[in-house]
């Protein structure tokens, strides 16, 4: 199993949530989180004072698949929440060894 | 004069309005998340300490007679002597010397122990305040600012905020930077409070400026010249009020638009403020073109003088500096270059074909107010540097003023921790301790 990870721009969860769930995916971990890449942050100005920004808010979305299902599942989140500008995000995968659900004690496949 | 009795009431109910909540939520919502109810609480105890000591001592030392700086403190102590059908003009006298206290506040914020601020509150307002009222306001032939020097002031150019301007520059100087300032340079958290606030003192002004009328000799001694007075008397004022604010806004954007590339709510929130404390000395003496004249150009000045305090290294944290004491200067000032005759003052000033005596006038006024104010506030301030002491220690101002100084803080936005979750979820938590011990 793998873990996806995406970090993308808060308007498109939406998008990137429907078709996750078109596509099969039963169910997924999302939190709002903050951050910067290469782009760095953005500039607000207080009665002309300068405050750099550094942490910009994104959405983070978790999403535990099986192995065959991981690039699918990439595939989906890179094409609904691009939109070519700085600042569309990042999806990375990780290996998972076990996962289990707390309700019943199912393991792996049949937990997710 | 029911009429006008009703109107002080309501006058009076608004300008205690402008301290409890509008520059409350002014201020709360330019100070950070962790210091806002210690700024909030700042103007709400100046409302009890300031008020109580006025029926005390302040409208006696104010009005109850001549005198150069003070008329005698103890004549109408606890407002013995005075009529009760007269206690409206005190109240209403009253509330502007709490707003004048509250308005220094905004210099000082995130730093200061609760204690020394409550401590300054007394002194300043009876050695301060008080007496400049009676230099300003009561004006007798004896009085400072407006009997000897002549200089006009409304509604309170230099007794409210080069006065209050003054004593937070120094202020700000005696007890120092905040912590991480100027490097980080601590943006304001929750700008909708402040735009609020700023709302709600353009309103309650209309009690400050409108209410301010004074009416003449002559006019006390005729049913119908008072009467004349009041509507054209009252009518000029608000319209100056209104219409310089709105200029000052638009001064203050077109700066901002200019040298920052966007015209951003705190430049428009701060845009009001500046115009309104620049129309107030001036509110009964110009005319609308007038008005419209110093609420752009105070908007403007005021929107380029915030930034001096980078370049100086002055933490004014709200910049009480730049909106107030500058605001008012200009104000004070500029009714030397276009009082009307026809306006409360009667005198000409310069563009009105009335010579420099008023605007020496005024630039004299403006310089007792900034002496007066600056000494006697030094003073002040490094009595209580050394005795008490103003600041909280450092570690109390990083975690916040609310927190150290009230036990409190303004928001609970986590649900998980300490917010939605039930006091038996938690107690459940607890008694699963022994489990934990047992594993070890």
């Amino acid at each position: 199993m793998k873990l996806v990870t995406a970090v993308i721009k808060p308007h498109k969860w939406e998008d990137v949530r429907e078709a996750l769930e078109t596509f099969g995916v039963t169910g997924m971990t999302v939190s709002e989180v903050s951050g910067y890449g290469r782009q760095k942050g953005h500039t607000e100005v207080y009665r002309g004072a300068e405050y750099d920004i550094a942490l910009v808010p994104k959405i983070r979305v978790e999403i535990v698949v099986d192995d065959g299902d991981a690039d699918d599942v990439v595939g989906i989140v890179v094409k609904t929440a691009q939109t070519g500008r700085i600042g569309d995000g990042k999806v990375w995968v990780s290996p998972v060894d076990a996962v289990v659900r707390v309700r019943t004690g199912d393991r792996d496949a049949s937990a997710l | 004069m029911d009429g006008y009795y009703a109107f002080m009431l309501v006058a009076t109910a608004f300008v205690l309005m402008m301290t409890v909540p509008a520059l409350a939520l002014f201020y709360g919502g330019m100070s950070r998340s962790k210091s806002v109810l210690n700024m909030i609480m700042m103007s709400f105890i100046a409302a009890a300490i300031v008020g109580i000591l006025y029926v005390a001592v302040g409208w006696s030392m104010g009005w109850s007679g001549n005198g150069t700086f003070f008329a005698d403190p103890f004549a109408l102590v606890m407002l013995n002597g005075v009529e009760t059908s007269d206690y409206i003009y005190v109240m209403f006298q009253m509330t502007f010397a709490i707003i004048t206290v509250a308005l220094i506040s905004g210099a000082i914020a995130d730093r200061v122990k609760f204690s020394a601020w409550v401590l300054f509150i007394p002194f300043w307002a009876v050695l301060v305040y008080f007496p400049m009222a009676h230099m300003v306001f009561s004006c007798t032939d004896d009085s400072l600012i407006c009997g000897r020097i002549g200089a006009q002031d409304y509604a309170g150019g230099t007794a409210v905020h080069i006065n209050a301007g003054v004593a937070a520059l120094v202020l700000a100087v005696v007890i120092g930077k905040r912590v991480g300032w100027p490097k980080d340079k601590m943006r304001p958290h929750n700008l909708t409070l402040t735009m609020l606030g700023a709302g709600m003192l353009w309103l309650g002004w209309y009690g400050f400026n409108v209410g301010s009328i004074v009416f003449s000799e002559e006019s006390l001694a005729d049913e119908g010249l008072l009467m004349e007075q009041f509507y054209s008397e009252t009518g000029r004022t608000f319209a100056n009020t209104t219409l310089a604010t709105m200029a000052a806004i638009l001064g203050w954007l077109v700066v901002e638009r200019l040298m920052h590339g966007k015209a951003t709510s705190l430049g428009a929130a701060s845009g009001i403020v500046a115009g309104l404390v620049a129309i107030t000395p001036a509110a009964g003496a110009v005319d609308i073109e007038g008005a419209l004249a110093i609420g752009a150009i105070a908007g403007a000045l005021c929107a380029v003088a915030v930034g001096w305090k980078f370049k100086l290294g002055l933490d004014d944290s709200l910049d009480v500096v730049g909106v107030h004491l500058v605001g008012g200067i200009a104000g004070t000032v500029l009714i030397g270059f276009f009082s009307t005759s026809d306006g409360a003052g009667g005198v000409d000033g310069l563009f009105y074909g009335g010579g420099t005596d008023s605007l020496v006038a005024q630039v004299l006024g403006v310089l007792v107010a900034v002496a007066y104010s600056g000494v006697i506030t030094a003073v002040l301030a490094l009595a209580i540097k050394f005795t008490l002491g103003w600041r909280m220690n450092e570690d109390d101002e990083v975690g916040g003023a609310d927190l150290a100084q009230h036990g409190e803080s303004a928001y609970d936005l986590h649900t998980g921790v300490g917010g939605g979750v039930k006091s038996s979820v938690i107690a459940g938590a607890t008694s699963a301790a022994p489990n934990e011990g047992a594993r070890t």
